[in-house]
């Protein structure tokens, strides 16, 4: 993960886009989650390994975005997982920056619209260099679309940052108010490491709604992504089921892997909530360690004045300086410990959410996939019973769907395995990943206190021959 | 660890040390071992050691205090109660038996344990460096008398006389500042002592504030070094020993920014206390010298009154005589007191700014060569 600083490139050289974001949002702020919890059902039957049966059927009349997003799926999932293993060993050689700046006002949101630069070798990429505008918005429509298409297929999509300023300590100093600076820069960062994260997913990189939106000058409306629901119910009804081998779901020894692993999760969670509090509250306390420096300074400045003994006032208008310099240093320092630290920790407290949320996913495909079995029992014995009923076209119904539930059984059986597979590359990618932040990170913060305590040297070597000067 | 008294020049004399070497903080009381060496005839032994409580001290000052002869000494600030809240608390469960100190309250008690010995201390050596202080007859009693002082303390008049004195004492700005200062040098005393006494109270509130912050930062680097290591305990091995190390690295973060919190309040906060205290003690100086001068012009008036009337005159002359001599050997050994305040004052100030500033600086370079340590370790993990 990239620091705010490292990751900005500036933007000047770059020019954005002419066209400002266009249309309305379609709500999205409100309650993303719902306008795609129909979509999930039928994109599940859209999944890319089944796109030979699908080409046989109508392709619906949609907006443009929707082949867009099949056929680059193809190329993608063409590929076996193991190519995307190596794809993550050259990971190292991940020649992107992206850069989130220039917070705009719109409305009663003080941060709304944002300036999205994006610096990459990437051949996925049309350019190599990209400045467009987005609305808050976007990036929340943006990762409901994610979520919607790679949830359930196990894939650990990172979390939007979150609308609001919770756990967000506001502090008024002098007459700006702060709150309001912080929560920009609270946000501003927040979004950049979220397109980070996700563009350092080798699947989501590709996927063609993350391009559009690093890329495009303009976002289309989202008003496509309700016809998109409309035309997965056909898909999905109109699927016939083709005869493949009967196939028993087995309980996989690799269970005890998701049964080890789940409870790892749920450990984790609990821990770092703990240490995200513990952070929290440094920050916080360091903050009041600031306002608090700052008031004895200015005290400290007054006492100075008052002092009749020369030598003894000069000495404390001094201690009263290097005060005011040493609250700069706590107020950068909590910085730190807030952005460097805090933030990301917050950031994998939700992200071990959706952690939580695919393994979730792998129990309802299982849950698919048993009920699709009883159903295919079901109509065996239908089938059995008319046997001997002597009704030629019940019966023929009756084999026909068997077939079918065959099919879907067959179908449960491989999404599982899918998504089993899934999860544990996740997996494994998270937890590489969750190691490595946290000892870059780690070091990172650590120089930043080695910076802020050989300050307060300097600043304090300055005074001592003032103190010893008092005569 | 060198104490305020050091620089006021006490302990100086030879013929009367006194020190307190030990402190005993039982369920609700302190008890102060007092330690006298003197060579001074009017004490029976060469040595003494006794144990006294806050309240003895206390007592002490208020007969000090009520001690007409002294209304022209800056009498010595009485010490503060020692300030127990918490760990007192935590000392009736450890007598119930109920639980135990943890490591952290152990350490906090003991700060606060470090900074009343050495209020109490200083209080004695003031008295012990004076010349008419030391001479007292119930200062002796405190060093000397082998027994419990309670029965002693318990004389209600001196004690109500105490209380009264306090409540009488915030009426003193308004008599200070309406007297018709004659003399140059208490005209710009008054000033000076009025402005500073508001300012020193100020900064002194702050400076606590600004310590209490610095001791809850301290803390939060303990409570994250204990949830890294809950987080290190479900980890693989390299990176669980990663996890161990960055707690450990916490851990020893908080033990030095505690020191330099506690370093900064003995060196600061508390030398800002005491001589907001010790302000206190020269402005009571200027009231009792403001009251002798009202006393002389009344008896002034009186006198004329007399001799209109031409009755009592020389009971109103002796009056108006002795008034006079009062406010003059207020005024003389006023000014002494208070010439003799501004260099202990300045004296202490440049001797505690020196000692915090060299240990703020020891503090940082301790943690800049523990967190460079430590860095290097976790870059080579």
């Amino acid at each position: 993960m990239e620091s705010p600083e490292a990751a900005r490139l500036s933007a000047e050289d770059i020019s954005p886009s002419s066209n400002g974001p266009k249309a309305e949002p379609m709500l999205l702020d409100d309650d993303p989650d719902d306008l795609f919890a129909e979509a999930t059902e039928e994109v599940s039957l859209d999944s890319p390994e089944r796109q030979p049966i699908l080409s046989d059927g109508p392709s619906p009349v949609i907006t443009p975005v929707t082949p867009v997003m099949i056929s680059s799926r193809a190329d993608v999932f063409d590929r076996s997982p193991d190519q995307d293993e190596d794809e993550e060993e050259n990971r190292d050689t991940f020649d992107i920056q992206i850069s989130v700046s220039d917070p705009e006002k719109v409305g009663k949101d003080v941060c709304d619209s944002l300036s999205l630069c994006l610096q990459t070798s990437l051949s996925i990429f049309s350019r190599d260099e990209v400045c467009v505008k987005r609305r808050f918005s976007d990036f929340l429509g943006l990762h409901s679309k994610l979520a919607s298409k790679y949830m359930h297929m196990g894939y650990i999509v990172p979390p939007a940052p979150e609308k609001s300023i919770v756990g967000m300590t506001k502090v008024k100093v002098g007459k700006e108010d702060l709150s309001s600076v912080e929560f920009v820069e609270k946000r501003r960062s927040a979004l950049e490491r979220y397109l980070l994260r996700t563009v350092k997913h080798p699947a989501l990189l590709k996927d063609p709604d993350v391009l559009q939106f690093l890329e495009s000058s303009e976002l289309p409306r989202a008003v496509s992504t309700q016809a998109l629901s409309g035309a997965g119910i056909l898909r999905m009804v109109n699927k016939a089921a083709d005869a493949v081998n009967k196939m028993t779901i087995k309980m996989n020894e690799s269970d005890a892997w998701f049964e080890e692993k789940q409870q790892q999760f749920e450990n984790l969670d609990v821990q770092l909530r703990k240490l995200h509090a513990s952070v929290e509250s440094l920050v916080c306390h360091r903050k009041e360690l600031s306002v608090n420096t700052a008031s004895f300074a200015k005290s400290a400045a007054m006492l100075g004045n008052s002092e009749d003994h020369t030598a003894l006032s000069r000495a404390l208008s001094q201690l009263a300086e290097v005060e005011e310099k040493i609250d700069q240093l706590h107020q950068d320092q909590a910085c730190a410990d807030f952005y460097l630290i805090s933030e990301l920790l917050g950031d994998y407290v939700r992200l071990i959410t959706a952690v939580k949320g695919v393994f979730d996913q792998r129990m309802k495909t299982w849950a698919k996939c048993q009920d699709a079995q009883v159903m295919l029992q079901r109509k065996r014995e239908a089938e059995a019973k008319l046997q001997h009923a002597n009704k030629p076209d019940k019966l023929q119904q009756a084999k026909d769907e068997i077939r079918e539930w065959e099919g879907k059984v067959q179908q449960g059986e491989r999404d599982f395995e899918q998504i089993s597979k899934n999860i544990r590359r996740e997996v494994g990618r998270f937890e590489k990943d969750r190691v490595k932040d946290f000892r870059v990170v780690i070091i990172k913060y650590l120089e930043s206190l080695v910076h802020t305590q050989q300050q307060m040297i300097k600043y304090w070597e300055a005074f001592l021959p003032e103190a010893k000067a008092i005569a | 660890m060198t104490s305020i008294s050091e620089d006021i020049d006490l302990n100086n004399d030879a013929s009367l040390v006194i020190d307190i070497p030990d402190a005993l903080c039982e369920r609700d009381k302190v008890k102060f071992t007092v330690h006298t060496k003197t060579t001074l005839s009017s004490f029976q032994k060469p040595e003494y050691s006794v144990q006294r409580q806050h309240e003895d001290f206390i007592w002490l000052h208020d007969t000090i205090v009520e001690t007409e002869e002294y209304a022209g000494l800056i009498i010595p600030p009485a010490p503060p109660k020692p300030d127990f809240e918490g760990p007192r608390e935590k000392m009736h469960k450890l007598g119930e038996g109920e639980s135990s100190m943890t490591k952290e309250e152990y350490a906090k008690m003991k700060q606060e344990l470090e900074k009343t010995v050495q209020v109490h201390e200083v209080f004695l050596q003031r008295l012990s460096s004076h010349p008419m202080f030391r001479k007292d007859r119930n200062f002796q009693i405190f060093l000397e008398y082998d027994q419990d002082l309670t029965v002693r303390r318990k004389n209600a008049k001196e004690m109500f006389g105490g209380f009264f004195k306090n409540m009488v004492k915030s009426a003193d700005e308004v008599l200070i500042s309406g007297v018709k200062e004659v003399d140059e040098f208490f005209e710009q005393e008054k000033n000076f002592l009025l402005d500073y006494s508001s300012k020193i109270k100020d900064a002194t509130a702050k400076a606590e504030k600004m310590t209490r912050s610095h001791k809850n930062v301290a803390d939060d680097y303990n409570h994250i070094s204990g949830a890294l290591n809950n987080t290190a305990a479900d980890n693989n091995t390299a990176f669980k020993k990663h996890l161990e190390k960055c707690a450990e690295v916490f851990e020893k973060l908080r033990k030095v920014e505690d020191r330099m919190a506690s370093d900064q309040e003995l060196k600061l906060t508390e030398l800002l206390r005491y001589y907001t205290r010790d302000i206190q003690a020269a402005k009571d100086l200027l009231y009792r010298r403001a009251r002798a001068l009202a006393d002389y012009e009344n008896s002034n008036k009186a006198l004329d009154k007399a001799r209109l009337k031409g009755k009592d005159v020389a009971q109103a002359e002796e009056n108006q005589k002795q008034c006079l001599q009062k406010f003059d050997k207020l005024s003389e050994s006023g000014k002494k007191e208070l010439t003799s305040f501004k260099a202990r004052r300045v004296v202490a100030f440049r001797k505690n700014l020196i000692e915090m500033t060299e240990l703020e600086i020891k503090h940082a370079k301790n943690s800049v060569s523990l967190l460079q340590g430590s860095i290097e370790i976790l870059k080579s993990n």
